[in-house]
């Protein structure tokens, strides 16, 4: 049994070593490379987007310009950055989409894949999803989060 | 020595590693890795994930092989799942463990569905909760029955898990947190028997597992089951392990592990290795 305490704490010691400390006036906006970083992250997710089955579908009609435009404000202003998000609420563009955790998973996937391929780290990929995934009912569910006037 | 079940369980494996990828869409790891019984879970305890890589409207299924090396036996594990829009998993396990000393076999056959009745691994506040059976069929109870007292070659265990991903929850890295409750009769899983002298002799047990994703494809964590110690004869001990996993991408998996199966039969202090390989559709 000691064998295995020890085994326990050696690979929770090695964990808190692999992990940077985080400056507490650093904001995850610079951690995600600020404006130019958030570009990146965005403009590989329109790329693996693209080559998504289960997604592309989704976006046949949609102005991509205004997509990159608002998603790259999104980020910004959910990052801690200079920004403010000037795109409609994520319930009234969701809406009536039957957006299915299928469509959540993939995109989960995809921006991951969009943040690995900017060389975002570990610790900030989790803290920016953590701060998006809370959105998914209104994503999934989006009629219920709409207000009367919006519809 | 593999049999024809095993032979299967291989067919099954180079099947889906060679077919062709159909829709799954499920985040990489949150299939679970295989368990010793068959279902999805971390190693000794399954999870209330539902194996595969389907999520809503897909399907997904598994091919598992693992191996337990103690000081005096040694458990192989040949199981294959199948998940359906992430809501119900149907399993099957064949176990052979090798009692050493004795140069004797016991087989065991483990039938597992699942389902999740609310809350999700991820998404919501809810934990994804699972309610679960496992019935199995000890294929050479003598040893439980005729020497050690059990009572019957065969029980179904039913249990409830609760699972949930924490993002960003500790050292920035996401935290699983799992919690099992089973009722079981089961001796040893049911490796030795179901029941005693008294009868079946059911009790509630709990297991639990934590694992941190140090990124997303390498966790550490660690297992706890309790255990049952109904026999008259023989110890039986809770298990633990300390656990590696390892997902390069959603076709694999491999989890290595240190275990500590305290007193089997009449062997106390059983610890050694753990390996299981999943390969996923
Ligand atoms: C947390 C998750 C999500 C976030 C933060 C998010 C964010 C956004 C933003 C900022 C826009 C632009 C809004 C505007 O034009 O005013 C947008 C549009 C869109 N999103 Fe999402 N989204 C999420 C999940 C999803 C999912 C899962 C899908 C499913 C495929 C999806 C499909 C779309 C589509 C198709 C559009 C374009 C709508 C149009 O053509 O006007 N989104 N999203």
């Amino acid at each position: 049994m000691t064998r295995l305490i020890t085994i326990l704490i050696a690979t929770t010691l090695l964990a808190a070593c692999s992990t940077q400390p985080t400056e507490p006036d650093t904001t995850l906006y610079n951690r995600l490379g600020g404006q130019a970083g958030i570009t990146t992250i965005v403009d590989n997710l329109l790329f693996e987007i693209g080559g998504n089955e289960t997604l592309i579908g989704f976006f046949a009609d949609t102005d991509i310009d205004r997509f990159r435009e608002k998603l790259i404000e999104q980020l910004c202003e959910v990052s801690d950055g200079p920004c403010e998000y000037t795109g409609d609420s994520m319930a009234q563009v969701h809406a009536d989409m039957d957006i299915d955790n299928r469509h959540f998973d993939a995109l989960v996937t995809d921006l991951i894949t969009a943040m690995t391929e900017a060389g975002v780290p570990t610790g900030a990929q989790n803290d920016l999803l953590a701060r998006l995934v809370p959105m998914h009912d209104e994503v999934i569910h989006a009629e219920e989060h709409l207000n009367g006037d919006e519809r | 020595m593999p049999d024809r079940k095993t032979r299967l369980v291989t067919l099954m494996l180079t099947g889906l590693l060679a077919g062709p990828a159909f829709g799954a869409s499920k985040i990489l790891a949150t299939s679970g890795a295989g368990s010793i019984e068959g279902a999805a879970g971390g190693g000794l305890v399954p999870w209330a994930v539902i194996g595969g890589y389907g999520s809503d409207g897909e399907w997904g299924a598994a091919a598992s092989l693992g191996r337990v090396d103690v000081d005096d036996f040694r458990l192989g594990t040949a199981s294959v799942l199948a998940g359906v829009h992430d809501r119900l998993e149907v399993s099957f396990a064949q176990q052979t463990l090798q009692v050493e000393p004795l140069d004797a076999v016991i087989e065991q056959h483990v039938y597992g569905v699942k389902t999740r009745v609310a809350g999700h691994l991820i998404y919501g506040r809810l934990p994804q909760l699972s309610f679960g059976l496992q019935h199995k069929v000890n294929q050479n109870p003598a040893i439980a029955t005729d020497v050690l007292g059990a009572n019957s070659a065969s029980g179904t265990d039913t249990y409830i898990a609760a699972s949930k991903l924490y993002l960003h929850a500790l050292f920035e890295r996401d935290l699983l947190l799992n919690g099992t409750l089973r009722y079981t009769d089961a001796n040893q899983t049911g490796l030795l028997g179901f029941g005693n002298s008294g009868g079946e002799d059911p009790q509630l047990v709990g297991e639990a597992s934590v694992g941190l994703f140090l990124n997303p494809n390498w966790a550490i964590g660690a297992e706890y089951r309790q255990k049952p110690d109904r026999l008259d004869a023989v110890d039986e001990d809770a298990w633990r392990d300390v656990f590696v996993a390892w997902f390069p991408n959603k076709r694999v998996s491999v989890v290595g592990a240190y275990a500590d199966l305290g007193s089997i039969a009449l062997w106390d202090d059983q610890q050694g290795w753990y390996l299981s390989v999943q390969i996923t559709n």
